[in-house]
């Protein structure tokens, strides 16, 4: 008998759970000022933001046209998160994240012609062809990758951190994560290390609700995944309003002044924010895990629009400026795709480029019939 | 020359490097203030400081992860792991990350990382603690693999994975740290790829490498002193690359090969060196090749069937005796 109530109040809290999956998503407040910003700025991060959406479009088109290969996640619906984060660093932070990297390579400074390029598999790739989609990297703006095991490179980023610590510098990095990454032990892990030792480490969760097809609140044992870092003393928490690029600016740039220097401190940024399509371009934007309801009523505050009808109304932006915005971003897409389109591929020759530093003796020993 | 141990060798090799270069620096569980769980880091902390002789939380992938990022920001980080048991926790890191971020960034990013500890079997640590990771790591295009078997070779070999810009595994042992040898006094550095004929020999060749080495060798003496068979050694030192010249050079020299590994027999790395004989030898072969590993098993407690599971020198001897055909 115990056991059917116990059974029926799981039942029933999961149906809570459901109805009240908009709280679960509900950020901290975050008032932050026009007037702490001037246009250019403001123009910046606004163009970026339509840079990575227009970028993103092509390669879901480019992708059915059988241009790029591979897995291929895109990241409409989240440049807010991308674009005020990166705007908040100086050009010698450096930039981790995971295999939807796209935007972030592009708005930390990788042209978009080799990051379409990479897409493409072509020789002017940023990283010659040989990673793809989830695989960017740019050594010259600190670009650390683009890394395709969940959690794997929150570690890393914890090594440049210490890297930082250990010659005395003052940079900071931030590292992009989704939400799935919570409920592992690479995120503990260097969680604890950067919080014992002070690294300067700003950490993102872009919660997009959704570990592929899994919601969050189905497997993550918290109701704010920001909880999770009151285990580790010393690191802020914030949960910060994703499809507001101001509100993403403003916490990181806070974050970046208490990582930076001798007694910088580490923080952990939750990112509420939304994918408009699947989880990759093999994935339906919705039907098995979420419904054209939920998605359309997400798609309503959606981080573009939202920041450029309120620049609008503060007199900052006319429309003029915003469909000039709009038109360079889709000529740097479109140069960005032809560019792609007539670089060359690799030559076989390549092939044993960069498995090892130094020529390896043996290599190709045992490669006979090729 | 003067004659210390295994560890001391280890020892000795940390602190010339650490010395000599400034972005050298160790992390690992136990490595400061308990002076390493085998003492290989003994007094390095009072002589470094925490930045470069860090104690870690025993949290394996994490703490490996965190080096290959400070590798790829310039540092030179050794990774020590207690055991290579333990390492598995870390094999994500080692393998999808240090492994892979040259090459698919394009050769933007070097890794210059050592990760180190014990591997194989000790004494009764049962199924957990006595494995051999050497083809795990081997397999990996993207890593080195050395595994000495003597204090100089140790020494030297270090300081060249120390000095690599790419991530090399290493892998003692626990039952060679007080294995004593001569080391030269003045700077020694082993290059990696290279094997090392540890006794010469006309009649077959031995192959092996690590705590083999010593299996070996005293089989090359038994099967000298009752069968007039004279035995080379060939201590591979380094299992990637691997030194197929030297292998095979020896082969066509003898015309007979038993090659001895402490690991599982399965896809080990005994297969892949008679491969190499079968492809690039055949026709120097007298008889088929033999192999010697350890059983097809997780260790067993017990002594008794532990040291039935290891292979010994004679086993060496029998397997000799049976591609010369004197069995």
């Amino acid at each position: 008998m115990e056991r059917v109530e116990q059974e029926v109040a799981t039942e029933r809290r999961s149906q809570e759970d459901r109805r009240t999956r908009g709280d679960r998503r509900k950020p901290e407040h975050r008032e932050v000022s026009l007037e702490s910003y001037d246009r250019e700025e403001l123009h910046g991060m606004l163009s970026a933001m339509l840079l990575s959406r227009r970028f993103e479009e092509k390669c879901a088109e480019s992708y059915q046209m059988g241009r790029i290969g591979g897995f291929c996640h895109l990241y409409i619906g989240q440049e807010a998160v991308a674009v005020g984060g990166i705007h908040a660093l100086r050009e010698d932070d450096y930039v981790f994240t995971a295999y939807r990297d796209h935007a972030q390579a592009i708005v930390r400074g990788i042209e978009p012609r080799a990051v379409m390029a990479e897409l493409y598999g072509r020789v002017d790739g940023c990283s010659k062809g040989a990673g793809g989609s989830m695989h960017m990297f740019g050594r010259d703006v600190n670009f650390m990758g683009g890394h395709g095991i969940v959690g794997t490179h929150l570690p890393l980023a914890a090594g440049v951190g210490y890297a930082i610590r250990y010659r005395g510098g003052d940079q900071v990095v931030l590292c992009y994560f989704g939400d799935s990454v919570v409920n592992g032990g690479p995120f503990h892990e260097a969680f604890n290390m950067v919080a014992k030792w002070n690294l300067p480490v700003v950490y993102v969760v872009e919660n997009n609700s959704y570990g592929m097809g899994t919601d969050i609140d189905r497997v993550a044992a918290v109701d704010h995944l920001v909880t999770r870092a009151c285990a580790y003393e010393g690191m802020h928490a914030e949960r910060i309003d994703g499809q507001d690029v101001l509100a993403m600016h403003d916490a990181v740039s806070e974050a970046v002044a208490r990582a930076r220097g001798e007694n910088g401190r580490p923080t952990f940024i939750e990112a509420i924010t939304y994918r408009y399509l699947g989880h990759s371009m093999s994935d339906a934007a919705h039907g098995t895990y979420r419904t054209k309801e939920e998605v359309q009523a997400e798609r309503q505050n959606d981080p573009i629009a939202t920041f450029s009808d309120q620049l609008m109304e503060a007199d900052l932006l006319t429309r003029e400026e915003y469909d000039e915005m709009n038109q360079a971003a889709i000529d740097a897409t479109e140069d960005a795709a032809e560019f792609a389109e007539n670089s060359p591929h690799p030559d076989v020759t390549v092939t044993y480029d960069n498995v090892y530093a130094d020529e390896f003796p043996g290599l190709g020993r045992r490669d006979a019939w090729r | 020359m003067a004659v210390i141990t295994y560890r001391e060798a280890l020892n000795r090799a940390l602190r010339e490097e650490m010395q000599r270069d400034g972005d050298v620096f160790l992390i690992g569980e136990e490595v400061g203030e308990y002076d390493g769980a085998y003492k290989v880091s003994k007094d390095l902390l009072d002589e470094f400081g925490e930045w470069r002789v860090r104690d870690m939380p025993i949290a394996e992938n994490g703490f490996a992860g965190m080096g290959i990022g400070a590798a790829m920001a310039g540092l030179r980080p050794i990774v020590e792991f207690m055991t290579w048991n333990f390492a598995l926790l870390a094999y994500d890191a080692i393998v999808n990350s240090a492994a892979k971020i040259r090459y698919m960034s394009g050769g933007q990013f070097s890794i210059p990382i050592v990760f180190r500890g014990p591997g194989g079997a000790a004494l009764q640590l049962s199924a957990q603690h006595s494995q051999v990771p050497d083809p795990w790591y081997a397999n990996i295009p993207g890593l080195k693999v050395c595994a000495p078997a003597t204090p100089a070779d140790a020494m030297g070999l270090l300081k060249s994975a120390i000095r690599d810009d790419d991530p090399v595994v290493f892998i003692e042992g626990e039952l060679l740290y007080n294995v004593k040898g001569e080391v030269p006094d003045e700077e020694h550095v082993v290059p990696i790829g290279k094997a090392d004929v540890k006794r010469e020999g006309a009649d077959v060749t031995l192959v092996c490498h690590s705590k083999m080495v010593k299996v070996c060798t005293d089989a090359a003496e038994k099967l000298a002193e009752e069968y007039e068979v004279e035995a080379e050694v060939v201590d591979l030192r380094t299992i990637r690359p691997l030194d197929v010249d030297t292998i095979v050079d020896s082969v066509k020299k003898t015309n007979r090969a038993v090659v001895v590994q402490e690991g599982w027999p399965y896809s080990g790395i005994g297969a892949q060196v008679v491969d190499d004989i079968q492809r690039e030898a055949f026709d120097f072969l007298d008889a088929p090749i033999a192999r010697v590993s350890s059983l097809d098993v997780p260790m067993h407690y017990a002594r008794p069937i532990e040291k039935h599971i290891l292979p010994s020198a004679d086993a060496v001897v029998s397997a000799a005796k049976h591609v010369c055909y004197l069995d």
